[in-house]
């Protein structure tokens, strides 16, 4: 395990997985849509628009576990200050902003025709809409110091403040008594789901997780180019510089 | 480069008074000099809380209902605006190098800079709530309420605010990013702010209720944000 915390060994691991990830998650996503659209049945009550669940719960899900990678990649930031904890950190916030994005999107879609409403400011939802304010927030963090490592410390403190709000997402729906429905997937007694709907959901749950790690490698890989890149071309200037070449080049 | 600032991180006094009252002390005279724009904060707040009727209209009823929610959105973003120089000034001049290697904790000196600049900026905030009230038109027991819930709620936005502060401490482009880190995560206090500030003014909920959680929340502020605060003012050296 310790061996591909070397960059070098992580591209080549990378190299060799993200085609099997991104083959495996192509094929979840086909199942995944194929047993959502023609398989999992109507809901009596709402209808054909159920189907937007098996797109709305697993972004939920994932807008959480993105926020947990990220917060485990923090802590390894500044425990260890390893550059691909740094890597990781920062792959994982626009992946995160977009999968909370969606998640607020459907969950809008879908309130429209239930509640009659496409927003309601109840506890579930505003505080999903805070997870995805503070992805920005941290986007906006690592654009706006230079220095990567730097960047990095900042934006896992930030993060590790941040994780009070995902048990406060987690809860919402039992602490307060709110419009959103509470979760009737993982609960005691077993799910209040009927089966020929919780699996069409569990292999879109797998298919969404299968597709973030999978771009979350991808991700990661190139903010380690990206770094290299960044290096060389420093490098570069240096050299130059040192051979007295007195045109200033402005940062690109 | 703007007034010469008392810089100093060890005390100046000849009796060697304890570093963090001096810090303190050191902090008011800074805030109160030409160029530390202490009084700006209650400025600024008297301007946004005037500003809303000219916005919504002067509808009194309408104005008494939303009062408490104005005032605490107004002390909100004044606390807000004067933090982002909390620790900028320190990193300008280097003091906040002296504070970081001194023998003084940091998440002490990040406690005592941020109560004084409470004492500065949201005490003024606090005191000149109720009048802005009655301009508003909220009944007593709201005005009350709101300057109650403000007394509770502020410490825990100023130390939160703290850590946005050390985070973006050096930045050039800091204060705006100061408030997109830090705006969500004061949803909590907002929300129980203005809960236990409608609530003094009657409602169904128990003014205690709210307000017992809104103290709560700046208790764990104070424990918790000068630790978040301290870490991310060293993380700024490589």
């Amino acid at each position: 395990m310790l061996k591909y915390a070397n960059p070098t060994n992580f591209l080549a691991l990378a190299a060799r997985l993200i085609p099997w990830l991104a083959g495996a998650s192509a094929l979840a996503l086909v199942a995944g849509l194929y047993l959502t659209f023609f398989v999992a049945p109507d809901d009596y009550q709402q209808g054909s628009s159920v189907k937007i669940m098996y797109i709305h719960v697993p972004s939920a899900w994932l807008s959480m576990l993105c926020y947990m990678v990220m917060a485990s990649a923090a802590l390894g930031t500044l425990v260890w200050r390893h550059p691909l904890a740094d890597a990781a950190q920062k792959a994982a916030a626009p992946l995160g902003a977009a999968f909370t994005l969606l998640c607020l999107v459907t969950g809008s879609l879908w309130g429209k025709p239930m509640w009659g409403t496409w927003w309601v400011w109840d506890a579930r939802l505003t505080s999903v809409l805070v997870l995805f304010l503070i992805y920005l927030g941290l986007i906006g963090l690592w654009r706006t110091i230079e220095e990567p490592a730097q960047a990095a410390r900042a934006a896992a403190i930030l993060t590790l403040v941040g994780v009070v709000n995902i048990p406060i997402i987690k809860f919402s729906v039992d602490w307060w008594n709110t419009l959103h429905q509470p979760s009737s997937v993982f609960k005691l007694g077993g799910p209040a789901i009927a089966g020929s709907m919780l699996w069409p959901l569990l292999v879109m749950a797998v298919a969404f997780t299968l597709l973030f790690f999978c771009l979350h490698l991808m991700a990661v890989r190139n903010e380690i180019l990206r770094r290299r890149l960044r290096r060389l071309s420093i490098l570069a200037a240096s050299a130059q510089e040192s051979e007295g070449d007195p045109e200033l080049e402005p940062a690109q | 480069m703007g007034s010469p600032r008392p810089s100093s991180a060890q005390p100046s006094s000849p009796q060697r008074s304890s570093p963090l009252l001096a810090l303190f002390r050191r902090e008011i005279r800074i805030a109160r000099s030409i160029g530390g724009g202490g009084g700006m904060g209650v400025v600024f707040f008297l301007i946004l809380v005037s500003l809303t009727p000219f916005a919504i209209g002067p509808d009194m009823n309408l104005l008494a209902r939303i009062g408490p929610a104005i005032l605490w959105i107004a002390a909100l973003l004044a606390t807000l605006l004067g933090l982002d120089r909390l620790f900028q000034g320190d990193a300008d001049d280097g003091s906040l190098d002296l504070f970081t290697m001194s023998a003084t904790p940091l998440e002490l000196v990040v406690l005592v800079k941020c109560a004084a600049h409470w004492g500065l900026t949201a005490l003024p905030l606090i005191v000149a709530a109720p009048v802005l009230g009655l301009t508003l038109g909220l009944e007593p027991s709201a005005l009350a309420g709101v300057s109650a819930s403000l007394l509770a709620g502020t410490p825990a936005l100023t130390l939160l605010g703290a850590i946005g502060a050390a985070l973006t401490a050096g930045l050039r482009r800091g204060g705006l990013l100061m408030a997109v880190l830090i705006l969500p995560l004061t949803v909590p206090v907002l929300i129980f702010g203005v809960a236990a500030a409608a609530a003094a003014s009657g409602g169904t909920v128990p003014f205690h209720t709210p307000f017992l959680i809104l103290c709560a929340l700046s208790l764990i502020s104070i424990a918790g944000a000068p630790f978040a605060a301290a870490a991310a003012l060293r993380a700024r050296e490589a």
